[in-house]
């Protein structure tokens, strides 16, 4: 499979990346380089074979439903680019 | 004064033991090496200075009342990858210019708790994707080492280039490092140091700036087998905060270092004997077979069928997570925001402007082949091949095999923009050997075992069963006898 100048377009939009004019060609060419390299996969037989879900076979840990942490506001808007009485500010979402 | 910093780990300790130097000496022996170096190698992108010489002091005090740690008073340098409280923590990302976290991660905190010092934050390929530290916003890490007759500079490796680079110019006593394909294995053999990829579970990923969750694992990169020894025993621990830390003790791995081999079954994977290998990588893998056969291991040859699988699943495995892991990266929560007409324009354009030009390309790989219709075909059937490298590895663990040796890079360092018009696929092949371990989330460890015909090091890759770093270092330490070590000599 191969990409094409719209499909490139369309995945940078799904991952909200900016892509000008110029720097499509280019991505089109490197994409399809790793998408023919990758096509060697299909040489593998993979019937009856479960894909791979947890590299190291363990259970998933639990803990008591219980909170333990928290009031750390100003912490998590420490770092953010424009905040205002510890709340995120983004451009209006809805009109 | 500059003395101290030729020092390992272990001398070092019994320096400081003795009281023939403080750690604020030995810290500002660091402190010193580190600002004559850095304009030449960039290995540093943040000199915590201030920090190293409080933390040095109480690490004196901590000495002076006999309450010292494991690794009491020595200063390391940590992988920009690291969240470390109040203190610049990028992944050498523009994105995540000016974030300073307010929490500590585990594996560091982990070291703190034993009296380690911390010198600054180490440069890296931008969120650790990349082979030759030059996708870094810092710009590139220069290797120490130089080919006999050159003057060019030459690439650490990567991601962890700045680690490898530190540790080799004696830049700091030892250095974290992460791997996800090779990113801890291939720049310790590009410049002569030891590196350990643990288990996956082994080291608390809590903290680390996620590239591909599945993949990633936290290790040191150290002078000495002994050292990386030390070092993993203070940053491997079982974690609650992260879901995916094993649940098994850690072992004293030292103890393990000295132990005879003699009747442990090493085996040598054929498909690793690839096409085009230069024929010094060649002769210094069957020297390493020569050392631990005469040692008394028993060499068995074996085969991984699917080992030429490998790179190819993990670029899509590996892209698939970054693209998700990298989606926090938003203008909202942390760093860099960069202005649009709405919010997905505001999205777009700091991404754009955010990321760098391969990490761009990673997330739009992960993007697609996760993307409605291709999924089945790209992303459910790596991760059937990938099953089926762990299987090749099970069967032959199974067998009684103890450890297999393998080449840990198919090339020497190469010159700093010397891979500037080659393909993406290229440059990945640099971890041909080293990832298929990350795919199935064994140990490996490289271990410096001779030089090439420049004089550049090359290192041998040990791979082990499931949480069974004490053989790797057990026979690592093996190869280090009888190869010696290997230092850069000194031009900066």
């Amino acid at each position: 499979m191969s990409v094409d100048t719209d499909t490139v377009r369309k995945v940078a939009q799904l991952a909200r990346i900016r892509v000008t004019d110029n720097d499509l060609d280019g991505l089109v060419g490197e994409l399809n380089g790793i998408l023919a390299f990758v096509e060697q996969l299909n040489e593998v037989d993979v019937s009856d074979v479960q894909p791979m879900t947890s590299v190291t076979p363990m259970d998933m840990k639990q803990r008591i439903d219980e909170v333990t942490d928290g009031n750390r506001a100003t912490d998590i808007v420490a770092n953010a680019p424009q905040t205002e009485d510890h709340y995120f500010l983004v451009p209006k979402v809805v009109e | 004064m500059t003395d101290l910093t030729k020092l390992t780990i272990a001398e070092a300790r019994t320096g400081l033991n003795a009281k023939d130097f403080s750690a604020r000496e030995l810290t500002e022996a660091y402190l010193s090496a580190i600002e004559a170096a850095n304009p030449a190698l960039n290995a540093y992108i943040a000199v915590t200075d201030d920090k190293a010489r409080a933390m040095a002091d109480a690490s004196d005090a901590r000495l002076a009342k006999g309450e010292a740690g494991a690794l009491e008073g020595i200063p390391l340098g940590i992988k920009d990858l690291f969240c470390t409280e109040g203190v610049h923590s990028q992944a050498c990302s523009r994105i995540l210019g000016g974030f300073e976290p307010r929490y500590e991660s585990t594996v560091t905190a982990n070291l703190w708790r034993d009296g380690a010092v911390m010198l600054g934050k180490l440069n890296m390929d931008e969120f650790a994707m990349g082979s030759s530290n030059e996708t870094s916003c810092h710009g590139p890490v220069i290797n120490p080492w130089k080919s006999s007759g050159s003057n060019a500079d030459l690439v650490p490796g990567g991601s962890s280039g700045g680690s490898a680079s530190a540790v080799a110019a004696n830049l700091c006593a030892g250095a974290t490092a992460t791997d996800t394909g090779g990113s801890i294995r291939q720049p310790a053999a590009f410049t002569g140091t030891v590196g350990i990829k643990p288990t996956y579970g082994r080291c608390s990923r809590w903290g680390i700036v996620a590239f591909a969750s599945s993949l990633d694992q936290a290790g040191p990169i150290a002078r000495d087998v002994n050292d990386a020894a030390i070092l993993l025993n203070s940053m491997a621990s079982v974690d609650d905060k992260d879901t995916t830390s094993a649940d098994i003790p850690v072992p004293d791995y030292r103890s393990a270092i000295g132990k005879p081999i003699k009747g442990l079954k090493v085996g040598i994977p054929k498909e690793y004997r690839v096409d085009g290998m230069p024929a010094e990588i060649e002769a210094l893998w069957q020297t390493g077979i020569d050392w631990l056969r005469d040692a008394g291991a028993e060499i068995v040859d074996l085969s991984l069928p699917h080992t030429k699988y490998a790179l190819p699943a993990y670029y899509i495995v590996a892209p698939a997570e970054a693209s998700s892991n990298l989606a926090r990266y938003d203008g909202v929560k942390y760093g860099l925001r960069v202005p649009g007409d709405d919010i997905t324009s505001m999205y777009e354009n700091t991404r754009a402007e955010g990321f760098g030009r391969e990490v761009k390309r990673r997330v739009m790989i992960g993007t697609y082949v996760l993307s409605a219709g291709y999924y089945d075909a790209y992303y459910v059937r790596a991760q059937k091949v990938r099953t089926l490298i762990k299987r090749d590895f099970e069967e032959a663990f199974a067998a009684g095999v103890d450890c297999m040796l393998t080449p840990a890079t198919p090339t020497a360092a190469f010159a700093i923009a010397e891979m500037a018009t080659a393909s993406p696929i290229e440059m990945y092949l640099n971890d041909v050997f080293t990832v298929t371990v990350n795919m199935a989330g064994l140990p490996g460890i490289s271990v410096p075992a001779g030089v090439d015909n420049s004089g550049l090091p090359l290192g041998l890759q040990l791979i082990g069963r499931p949480f069974d770093e004490e053989t790797l270092f057990q026979v690592g330490h093996v190869i280090e006898q009888q190869a010696g070590s290997f230092s850069p000599k000194r031009w900066w």
